[in-house]
């Protein structure tokens, strides 16, 4: 019992942190048709700008200017890279993200080198908040909570209250009609563009620490922010938000199963073979659910691929 | 125009001469890791200790056979067993002859498998597999061949080191294995289950499982179910970023007991655990350098702080593996004839700078050496790793240890 609370909670940690990915990936998605591959690069390096600013002034400087910093590259990259780059169709613009995020990764490799950097939570949170059962919580997972849900309130806010709110809900279905309204188009989108990659940077300073900053981090977390956004439905926040709290619980619940795939083959009847070797489905006789854990999320995705190709809270088909 | 084009033509002429000759001089060898990717620290820190060593105990001291040089080259794989052999493609038609690999079994597997195919196919283009770091038993029993040397010890004699200091440990008794999903990490489960019920038959495996390798992006469930189970100690082969993530997960969620392991100090992961890792990471390796053993040693050390500052002396074997290729070369008389080669660095004994004797052993390739449980600390620390300030210090040692450890290897001889 305490484990599934502890669950509940580990979990919720993981799918809020791909949540504030995959709610910049999935605006900017359904706003310019782009998939935008270089998305977790912008999450590698908000954490590497974090770090960098740590050094000098300490973590919670950090928090703040570094997503500034890497929102302000992001635009910089619509305005002068993609704009450009869009006249020519999609198939380009999805080469121009592919080698961004492959430059990133470059970039980052040649000024801070290929090691771990030791980017660390700040001294005020590095304690355990409560525990439960021997399973600390660290104060730092429950700030990363309140962080992530700020942050989906506030955006929540800005898209559905506000007036810019209205423009970019419009100029995502009917951007000549917005057009032809007087509104700056491009504008919006470098704006989404770059609030997005923000959003990213955010992730990445509070990740960082957690999950280790390193060159490598974009890349795992790379695909599976677009499962996210699949399986969410395109365009939407609150799919964004259940698809990323679902892969999140499912992930974290698989990881801490003990299920063996074996004592579901003797429930039906088989019995184990003396030689595995001999055996047809030998690979299903050794498996567990923490083994198969990881690819769980692809799974999902191609089953609502199959029944409900708009995602959960999706409008459009993909 | 005429003489300038002359002169142009004979310049491009002497050039290549003089570069072919150049090229014949040099003994070259290919090192085959993961310069890219989630490992890329890992191959990259070995690389430069390579080429550091290369450099330092022949380069400096005027090579080979009367002044050739050995030069290490990086290729990278990516971790990748199918890039691996297209790399020792690579490697063989540029001329390499000697093949240096080490991080993951996996590839170390397929290589040395295509490098004996290679081998009896091609009698005029051999070339011989130092593998410094790839630690799954099999490569020196079952998958044996003439061609792979091994200069780290493999996992069972370490895991033999380490169940040694488990079963003197008396507050030990439920202990949780966990390892990355390939041969090696199957291989440190296999051999911690065989050789604690052997010593200590009252301790409690109170799990044993496999992660994906490089795929965990958070090892907080791992670590929640380790401590749910009430496990003592944690026995892991993790490496990488894989080390850094499953011990910094267990520490920041409540585990206070130790975790024995293979791999985790030096390339970033040493500051990354900083006082967290404190009393809690024990590793065996082979080399001392905390405290240092001799002044050679410790000049070693400053030149090469002094070449790569952020850099780290972390894996000594590569130290190892250059001297000992560097004293087989110089007995055979020989770089390009590799079968006479590896006959010189069969059975060979050698005294490393680290403080301890070397032998290879002619009936498996195996390197036998003395083997040391490690701490994780910042006290008594002369070299830390990533500038830090912690450093791992020599807790116990094991005098050449596995030296009559048995081996299924039959061997075929050139």
């Amino acid at each position: 019992m305490d484990l599934v609370v502890i669950n509940l909670i580990d979990g919720l940690v993981t799918g809020l942190l791909l949540f504030m990915l995959s709610s910049g990936l999935t605006l900017i998605f359904s706003m310019m048709g782009v998939l935008n591959f270089a998305h977790a690069s912008f999450y590698m390096l908000g954490a590497y700008f974090a770090y960098q600013i740590s050094l000098y002034v300490g973590f919670w400087p950090g928090l703040l200017i570094a997503p500034l910093i890497v929102g302000v590259l992001g635009a910089l990259v619509e305005r002068y890279g993609l704009r450009r780059v869009h006249q020519y169709g999609h198939v380009p613009e999805l080469i121009f993200t592919f080698g961004l995020a492959l430059l990133i990764e470059e970039v980052v490799q040649f000024i801070w080198g290929k090691n771990i950097v030791p980017f660390d939570e700040p001294e005020l949170l590095n304690f355990a908040l409560f525990s439960i059962g021997g399973n600390a919580i660290p104060a730092y997972k429950v700030f990363m909570i309140f962080i992530s849900i700020g942050i989906f309130l506030a955006l929540l806010y800005v898209l559905t209250r506000t007036r810019v709110g209205m423009v970019i809900q419009a100029a995502l279905s009917y951007p000549r009609t917005v057009e032809a309204l007087g509104h700056n188009v491009p504008l919006v989108f470098m704006g989404v563009f770059g609030v997005g990659t923000a959003l990213a940077g955010v992730a990445g300073v509070i990740a960082g620490p957690v999950l280790g900053t390193f060159p490598g981090m974009a890349f795992l977390l790379g695909s599976i922010v677009f499962v996210t956004i699949v399986i969410g439905g395109l365009g939407s926040l609150w799919g964004a938000l259940v698809a990323s709290l679902l892969i999140g619980w499912l992930t974290t619940f698989a990881a801490t199963s003990t299920f063996e795939f074996a004592s579901l083959l003797t429930a039906i009847g088989l019995e184990r073979p003396e030689d595995l070797s001999e055996s047809y489905i030998r690979d299903l006789w050794t498996l567990s659910l923490p083994q198969i854990g990881p690819i769980l999320p692809y799974i999902l995705m191609v089953l609502i691929l199959v029944f409900r190709p708009f995602g959960l809270f999706g409008k459009r088909d993909v | 125009m005429l003489k300038i084009t002359r002169f142009g033509v004979a310049a491009a002429l002497a050039l290549s001469v003089s570069a072919t000759a150049a090229l014949a001089q040099d003994i070259k060898a290919a090192f085959i890791d993961p310069l890219s990717g989630p490992f890329a620290a890992t191959g990259s820190n070995g690389l430069h200790q390579f080429q550091f060593a290369a450099d330092r105990l022949v380069n400096e001291k005027g090579g080979l056979l009367g002044g050739r040089k050995l030069v290490v080259d990086g290729f990278d794989n990516k971790t990748s067993p199918q890039e691996s052999l297209i790399q020792l493609q690579v490697a063989i038609d540029q001329g390499y002859r000697y093949i240096i690999q080490g991080n993951s079994s996996g590839v170390a597997n397929a290589l040395t498998e295509a490098i004996e195919k290679h081998n009896k196919r091609n009698p005029d283009s051999r070339v011989l597999f130092l593998n410094y770091s790839a630690v799954d038993p099999a490569l020196t029993n079952d998958k044996c061949n003439f061609w792979h040397f091994r200069f780290d010890a493999n996992a069972d004699i370490k895991m033999d080191v380490l169940t040694d200091v488990i079963a003197g440990n008396k507050d030990i008794h439920k202990v949780y294995i966990i390892g990355q999903d390939y041969s090696f990490g199957k291989a440190v489960s296999a051999a911690a289950n065989a050789m604690l019920k052997a010593k200590r038959p009252d301790i409690e495996i109170v799990g044993d499982e496999l992660h994906p390798i490089g795929k965990v992006k958070d090892f907080t469930p791992y670590a929640r179910k380790i401590t749910a189970a009430g496990a003592d100690a944690v026995i892991t082969g993790n490496w990488g970023a894989d080390m850094l993530g499953l011990g910094k997960a267990l520490v920041a969620n409540g585990y206070t007991g130790p975790v024995y392991t293979y791999y985790a100090a030096g390339s970033g992961i040493t500051a990354a655990f900083g006082e967290a890792g404190k009393g809690v990471i024990r590793l065996v390796s082979e080399g001392q350098t905390n405290p240092p053993v001799s002044d050679v040693a410790s000049a070693y050390y400053d030149a090469y702080k002094a070449k790569y500052a952020d850099g780290n002396v972390d894996q000594t074997r590569i130290t190892n593996t250059i001297a000992m290729l560097a004293a087989a070369i110089e007995k055979a008389g020989t770089a390009d004839d590799v079968v006479a080669v590896g006959k010189a660095l069969e059975g060979m004994e050698l005294d490393s700078i680290w403080g301890t004797k070397l032998f290879m052993r002619p009936q498996d390739h195996q390197l036998i050496q003395n083997m040391h449980i490690l701490q994780h600390t910042n006290e008594g620390v002369t070299y830390d790793y990533d500038n830090s300030g912690f450093g791992v210090v020599v807790e116990s040692t094991v005098e050449m240890a596995g030296m009559d450890s048995p081996t299924t290897c039959k061997m075929d001889r050139p």
